[in-house]
């Protein structure tokens, strides 16, 4: 098990420390250039009063079921902040409110101050721009190398002559391990592979908020141990601030600072991870122990089973 | 019946919901054409993959197509002993009818299905979402230009497809049925209006390219993103895209040449 000491030790990975003059020099060259005065330096996490991230009394239903019901939730910048709760608590959801992909029915999502619902297209993207959001499946273009992959955004969004977008590409990829399969296809990755190179990609900007998705299902232990280590160093060496959505409990919160735990579209319990684990309360104890029994029922919604089988009929 | 009644409002709702989304959906993808314009590369790539790897059905079919009205013309004019007037038959079927609506059906099934499977295969595995969060909008970064890729390479198609008809129905006519060729051209050349022949078969192939393209654009972006809402968008729009070519077709011909 990896110890929350792995955030002290972020320093001694040079590989890291290598990405920071690429921010530099994608603050210098990316269109338009008044827009990186915006991003605030690392030093300021530590200012409560202004969270990168205030989410207040969300609510938001789909296909008639109410996923949110008055969620409050705060991220400080600087901050690894878990979200985690059963399979279908709208986590993913959650992410998309954030990056301003689905619009809540009331309450409010501020993203850096702005109202994510409220904002026009164009400075939703501007927004987008200072997000990194890692997806499940990784979401890589299936016709481009990897390579091709983490510059797009770079070819995108910037004049980058190609000589730096490779050089940036290939310090990206590096941080990830992967700088020898620049020339595969998405197709030739392994699922673990595939999620690190979009994690490359998620970075190719220099984002100053990531959002990881179920970062760690489906990976075997040997890259899912190194995965919370990039992500715990990516925060603490680039400044960043992360949101982790997963329900995998351990991993989460070894490398969290904070966890919201979400159900039935209300905020369980939040806090530190020691505090969660020490919650009194019977649904995190179940849900952190992964006891099978407790509150939160093994079944969905349903009539009883004698009914259903038609042996309640008199 | 109440059922029935409900049933049939409901898919009237739907398929003008469709439509709606389908109009707002091509409004925002003009929007795109800015961007296009500068970045011309990505519309080239587009003409590539949407126009050049379709020639080689487009150059076979439009010989064939030549060839065969070449003999069956022949077979009906020479009772009339009009068989000299093979070229001026074979051209105008070709530049009025036969070019473009043959070509834009050819195209729906070759190229519109394939923009479908593509753009709905990238909404299914999240790339459309992706990019979205990598602040890039699809509609403009792949659906404009595959749109407009679909609007210019449909008449460039289709006149190619007319021109290798007319060489088919040449040869077929001189070397098999003793056609005079200086006849077949010379004929074609005065019976052939520039304008009400050849130019009003452009306009029909023009708005073909614009209906198979949007079609074919917006049934993958609007598609259900799993497998099976793939296979039924890619269906769904060689379907539609026949029936809208051959309806429109009837208008315009009704409302062009009288």
């Amino acid at each position: 098990m990896v110890g929350r000491s792995i955030a002290g030790e972020s320093g001694t990975i040079p590989h890291l420390t290598g990405l920071m003059p690429c921010r530099i020099l994608a603050a210098l060259f990316s269109q338009p250039p008044g827009k990186q005065s915006e991003r605030m330096s690392p030093s300021q996490s530590s200012v409560d009063e202004n969270p990168l991230i205030d989410i207040r009394g969300l609510v938001f239903s789909r296909g008639g079921r109410r996923l949110f019901d008055g969620i409050d939730l705060s991220v400080r910048r600087g901050e690894v902040v878990a979200i985690m709760g059963p399979s279908g608590t709208g986590k993913t959801t959650l992410l998309r409110l954030i990056g301003g992909q689905l619009r809540a029915q009331s309450g409010e999502v501020r993203v850096a101050g702005e109202s994510v619902g409220d904002l026009r297209r164009r400075a939703l993207y501007r927004l987008r721009r200072r997000m990194g959001v890692l997806f499940q499946s990784g979401a890589l273009f299936t016709d481009m190398t990897c390579f091709d992959n983490v510059a797009f955004p770079l070819r995108e969004h910037t004049d980058l002559p190609e000589t730096l977008i490779r050089s940036i590409v290939l310090m990206k990829l590096q941080a990830v391990g992967l700088r020898g399969a620049r020339d595969l296809y998405p197709a030739e990755l392994s699922g673990g592979m595939a999620r690190r190179v979009s994690l490359a990609r998620a970075l190719a900007l220099d984002p100053e908020l990531m959002l990881y998705d179920e970062p760690f299902a489906g990976q075997d232990p040997i890259s899912m141990g190194a995965l919370m280590q990039v992500i715990r160093q990516l925060n603490d060496a680039l400044g960043l601030t992360s949101i982790i959505v997963s329900h995998d409990v351990d991993e989460t919160l070894s490398i969290a600072d904070r966890a919201y735990v979400i159900s039935e579209g209300q905020v369980v319990e939040s806090g530190t991870p020691e505090a969660l684990r020490s919650s009194q309360s019977d649904w995190v104890k179940q849900f952190i122990q992964a006891l099978p029994d407790g509150p939160v029922p093994f079944h969905y919604r349903a009539p009883s089973m004698a009914d259903d089988l038609g042996m309640g009929r008199s | 019946m109440t059922a029935v009644l409900q049933r049939m409002g409901a898919s009237t709702l739907a398929v003008l919901a469709t439509l709606g989304r389908a109009t707002l959906f091509f409004l925002r993808v003009l929007l795109g054409v800015g961007e296009m314009l500068r970045r011309p590369g990505l519309l080239l790539r587009e003409i590539y993959s949407v126009g050049v790897l379709t020639l080689v059905i487009i150059l076979v079919s439009g010989l064939f197509v030549g060839m065969v009205l070449g003999l069956q013309g022949y077979y009906t004019l020479v009772d009339f002993g009009a068989e000299q007037s093979l070229g001026v038959l074979v051209a105008l079927s070709l530049t009025r009818e036969l070019g473009p609506v043959v070509t834009a059906l050819l195209f729906a099934g070759r190229a519109g299905s394939a923009l479908t499977a593509e753009i709905g295969l990238m909404k299914a595995t999240e790339q459309l979402s992706g990019m979205e969060m990598m602040a890039v909008d699809p509609e403009r970064r792949i659906c404009a230009p595959r749109l407009f890729a679909a609007l210019i390479s449909l008449p460039l198609l289709a006149m190619i497809f007319t021109l290798l008809g007319i060489i088919g129905a040449y040869l077929v006519g001189t070397a098999m049925l003793g056609i005079d060729g200086g006849s077949f051209w010379s004929q074609m050349q005065a019976q052939v209006s520039f304008v009400d022949d050849v130019l009003n078969g452009l306009i029909k192939s023009v708005l073909f390219g614009l209906a198979a393209g949007w079609i074919a654009v917006f049934n993958g972006y609007d598609c259900l993103p799993t497998s099976h809402g793939v296979s039924r968008a890619t269906t769904r729009t060689v379907v539609v895209t026949s029936l809208v070519v051959l309806g429109l077709d009837f208008v315009l011909t009704a409302l062009m040449f009288d």
